[in-house]
């Protein structure tokens, strides 16, 4: 009888047949599900690129590409990972996870939706197509600093314009859309220190989003201005200032790195006390933790330029600022610690995750709070120290949480149960790599290698070489991530699973059934 | 199973640690040569240290958590939720730690800021992929390039001991001399950055930025261009030799005789052609074979050929012109200003002569030699000193 109900139901507002249900779809979690996939797939071409790259740098002496391409693979693995893997991921579980913790029935603006997700895959086509033609493709690295980006960048540079203003329309578009959602479409009773930390993390991070990707847009704007009209903004000769790129380009890029890292804050605080079975500790410091990351995030941008010449005052207040930011991501990380301890605690895949975020996160943390003293970092600035600390804060800070994330959901997203083992191993295989990779790098950038160089001198070697083989272990571990999310999604569902899969999980979506039906909270929940 | 994988992974990560194949690896920061690279050294070392202690602490009550309090050994979960009282010491404690960083942090920096009372002062001109070093004082300038083969690049030949951090001539100052260094850019933003002398700064085109070294013992110091630059990015060594006193007076008399001879006499001289054939191909190989490759076939998508090229294969004045002036906004650069009129001469007699160049030209009757006598004439025509 319910069955009946609920296919007849589906019958009337049902997803449309075939492949074109993907396209017209207007369905929140359909719309996840896309983002989700695309940066699966997106995760593997990015990935394959720094596969080259490693295999590149296993030896000194030009070994398999040359540096002409090397560096056009450095610019593509950049851009695909930061605006193709990391920010639709989080999009995507946001597109899923908003509506469900806020009982709301979608988003509230699918449309847009759908064509937020609709612009990326096409924007990225166009970035690829790059490699194909018969010029070089953009080969300034991911940072496309002028003037090597306007006079002195190849004719595909257009593209890589366009490229970054249709993910910018994008971005902007889906952040509209979530912090729109989350102001208007709470349930009755769903106050704001009642949210999930991941919807808290979503409303700073999506005001981020609205801040600083149009100043993106205004810059990539000018470069393309300055390559085509003959304006000046970034050409000394014709009275612009290349700085004023850095500035403008910083000022987004600074707040994009905790874009990157906020909502995996959220994930984090929904996966650590299910397996500890135990309260978040600290809730409302968590929530104040975020907000004050999110506005000294605005501030801080100078610290990626202490070396371009910047006056002595700049630089003293911006690396106090930056140092404060180690306050609120401490008060995180301790908060964390003090949610596990008297817990309750067992180690499936996603607490693995989490587990493994925590301490990597704090080694990025740190050597980020090194990063910020400006005479050091005049040692550290542009040397694989750096590469070191941004991978530990990107691969085993963000990627590690959106997996956690996902191996969280993933049986409430399909109704079916991912293989513990397979999960375990994929755990164990991808610490050993990101440590195998990116540790080494912290030693090489000390003794005085530079980041994006295609070819080292000889006592650089070993530490490479060590790279490159974790490199390879975390690369094939994927692959098992690969395995275990299809197998969930494609697999029939044999028996039901249970609505609350975790025996700790709290909060509305896990008073739904796995999975979900395609439409939920029709009528809004009543939170108490 | 499992652990029979674990040990070869281990074996084979420590084999390659012990590999006597290349040279001494190193984990740390350079103690350097200078005062202000001794001050950053125990910055460094100091954060590194409190960053240490911060992880132990906060690993240590996480590891003691993850085993204490794991269900299977039936941990049951206590039921708070938060503590003003500690949010409040992990607020101000951490705080405290910062505020302990950031005063050496200032002290050092406002050191490295104070350019004041310098004995000599050197310009130095990021080009795409070399240094141009001049000492503002005495009049001298000179380029200093990779000195490294492509042989040794491309691995056909064994690599040297200083493997991509060798010059032909490096950048040379007294010890124990406070050095101004005014650091900027002709095209593209690079970064000069030597680790043992704790300076890195940007060279920005338009702009000229301030920094300084006083270096403590004699010998040679290493770096690298610290900011990408295009595709040779990682082939602009710098190399920073340090000498004594008297040495470096010695130095600046032959180089100032150095300078006033190839200001005068070289744009005179008639040379023979194997003469301008021998320096041409090594000026060639030096100045040009980055992008256009040693057999002047160029990079297929970024760097156009110089093997049955339109511009080489034309009058005389007009290759000459055209390397003089290069191509705005590309890495093919106003030559006129970076070398003579004998290298320019040299060279372009190489190129009119090379991959089957010689033929066309012949064919076409333009002379394959040209003499600095010629460039002299060319650059009064079109104004490039």
């Amino acid at each position: 009888m319910d069955d009946a109900i609920t296919q007849h139901h589906e019958g009337a507002h049902g997803p449309a047949k075939g492949i074109m249900r993907w396209f017209y779809t207007t369905n929140h979690k359909d719309i996840g599900t896309l983002y989700l996939f695309f940066s699966m797939i997106m995760l593997f071409v990015g990935g394959a690129l720094a596969l080259v790259i490693r295999l590149e740098l296993f030896e000194p002496g030009n070994f398999i590409i040359n540096p002409e391409f090397f560096n056009q693979m450095v610019t593509m693995h950049g851009i695909i990972m930061v605006f193709g893997v990391i920010m639709p991921a989080m999009t995507g579980i946001a597109n899923w996870m908003i509506p469900l913790m806020i009982g709301a029935p979608d988003m509230a603006l699918p449309r847009l939706n759908n064509w937020s997700f609709w612009l990326l895959p096409f924007a990225f086509l166009m970035l690829i197509s790059t490699i194909f033609m018969s010029g070089p493709a953009p080969d300034f690295g991911w940072t496309f600093y002028a003037p090597l980006s306007t006079l002195y960048g190849p004719a595909s540079t257009d593209f890589f314009i366009f490229t970054i203003h249709m993910l910018g329309v994008s971005s902007i578009l889906s952040a509209l859309n979530i912090v729109v959602t989350i102001f208007n479409m709470r349930a009755p009773g769903m106050t704001w220190m009642k949210l999930p930390l991941l919807v808290w993390s979503w409303v700073v991070t999506g005001f981020l989003l609205l801040a600083v990707m149009p100043i993106l847009a205004g810059c990539v704007t000018m470069v393309l201005m300055d390559r085509h009209f003959h304006t000046a903004f970034f050409n000394a000769a014709g009275g612009g200032d290349p700085i004023l790129f850095q500035h403008l380009f910083w000022f987004f890029g600074h707040p994009e790195v905790y874009i990157l890292i906020l909502p995996g804050f959220g994930i984090i605080s929904a996966v650590i006390p299910t397996f500890a079975r135990k309260h978040l500790f600290g809730y409302e410091f968590m929530v104040f933790a975020i907000i004050i990351i999110g506005i000294l995030g605005y501030l801080v941008w100078m610290h990626h330029m202490f070396t371009t010449g910047a006056p002595f005052a700049a630089q003293l207040s911006t690396m106090y600022l930056t140092m404060l930011i180690a306050v609120p991501t401490g008060i995180k990380i301790f908060n964390w610690t003090a949610t596990l301890y008297k817990g309750s605690i067992t180690f499936e895949t996603p607490m693995l995750f989490a587990l493994g975020f925590l301490f990597m996160f704090t080694i990025g943390g740190l050597s980020g709070v090194m990063l910020s003293l400006v005479p050091a970092d005049y040692q550290y600035r542009d040397t694989y120290f750096v590469v070191g600390h941004f991978h530990y804060v990107l691969v085993s800070g963000s990627l590690f949480t959106i997996i956690a994330g996902i191996y969280y959901w993933l049986p409430k997203w399909t109704g079916n149960k991912y293989s513990e083992k397979l999960g375990q191993y994929h755990f164990w295989l991808s610490v050993i790599g990101v440590n195998l990779t990116f540790f080494p790098m912290h030693f090489l950038g000390l003794a005085g290698m530079p980041r994006r160089i295609p070819d080292y001198a000889l006592q650089f070697t070993e530490f490479n070489q060590i790279s490159t083989i974790g490199s390879f272990i975390f690369g094939v571990a994927q692959l098992i991530f690969l395995y275990i999310v299809l197998k969930a999604c494609f697999s029939k569902n044999t028996q039901p699973t249970e609505a609350k899969t975790w025996e700790g999980a709290e909060g509305l979506e896990w008073t739904l059934p796995s999975p979900p039906p395609y439409h939920t909270f029709e009528t809004a929940p009543i939170i108490k | 199973m499992p652990n029979r994988i674990g040990r070869l992974i281990l074996l084979s990560c420590l084999s390659l640690l012990t590999s006597p194949v290349y040279a001494d690896y190193q984990l740390n920061m350079p103690y350097g040569v200078s005062p202000i690279s001794h001050e950053i050294y125990d910055l460094h070392m100091a954060a590194f240290y409190i960053c240490c202690v911060i992880a132990v602490v906060v690993f240590s009550v996480l590891i003691y958590s993850l085993i204490r309090f794991r269900k299977s050994k039936g941990a049951q979960a206590a039921q708070f939720k938060g503590n003003l009282l500690v949010e409040v010491i992990w607020t101000i404690i951490p705080f405290l730690i910062l505020v302990g960083l950031a005063y050496p942090a200032t002290v050092v920096l406002a050191h490295i800021h104070d350019t004041e009372k310098s004995a000599l002062t050197i310009k130095i001109t990021g080009y795409q992929w070399k240094w141009k070093y001049e000492y503002l004082d005495n009049g001298i300038r000179y380029f200093s390039y990779l000195s490294t083969t492509l042989d040794q690049i491309e691995n056909r030949a064994p690599k040297n001991k200083w493997f991509l951090l060798e010059v032909d001539k490096p950048l040379v100052v007294p010890v124990n001399t406070k050095v101004k260094l005014l650091i900027t850019s002709d095209d593209v933003i690079h970064s000069w950055w030597v680790p043992e002398l704790g300076v890195k700064q940007d060279a920005i085109p338009g702009f000229i930025n301030e920094n300084w070294v006083y270096i403590t013992q004699p010998g040679e110091y290493r770096g690298q261009c610290g900011e990408l630059c295009g595709i040779n990015h990682g082939f602009m060594p710098i190399v920073v030799k340090a000498v004594s006193e008297t040495d470096f007076a010695a130095w600046l008399q032959t180089e100032e005789k150095r300078m006033l001879i190839q200001n005068q006499q070289a744009a005179l001289k008639v040379l023979p052609e194997t003469e301008l054939l021998s320096m041409g191909k090594d000026e060639y190989l030096k100045n040009c074979a980055m992008c256009h490759l040693p057999n002047g076939e160029g990079m297929k998508t970024s760097f156009p050929a110089l093997k049955y090229s339109r511009v080489v294969n034309a009058p005389v004045d007009e290759t000459i012109a055209y390397v003089l002036h290069g191509v705005p906004g590309t890495p093919m650069q106003a030559f006129g200003k970076i070398l003579d009129d004998q290298t320019m001469a040299a060279i372009i007699t190489y190129i009119r002569q090379s991959w089957g160049n010689d033929r066309i030209n012949k064919t076409r009757s333009y002379p394959t030699t040209v003499q600095p006598k010629e460039v002299k004439e060319v650059r009064q025509l079109v104004g490039i000193q």
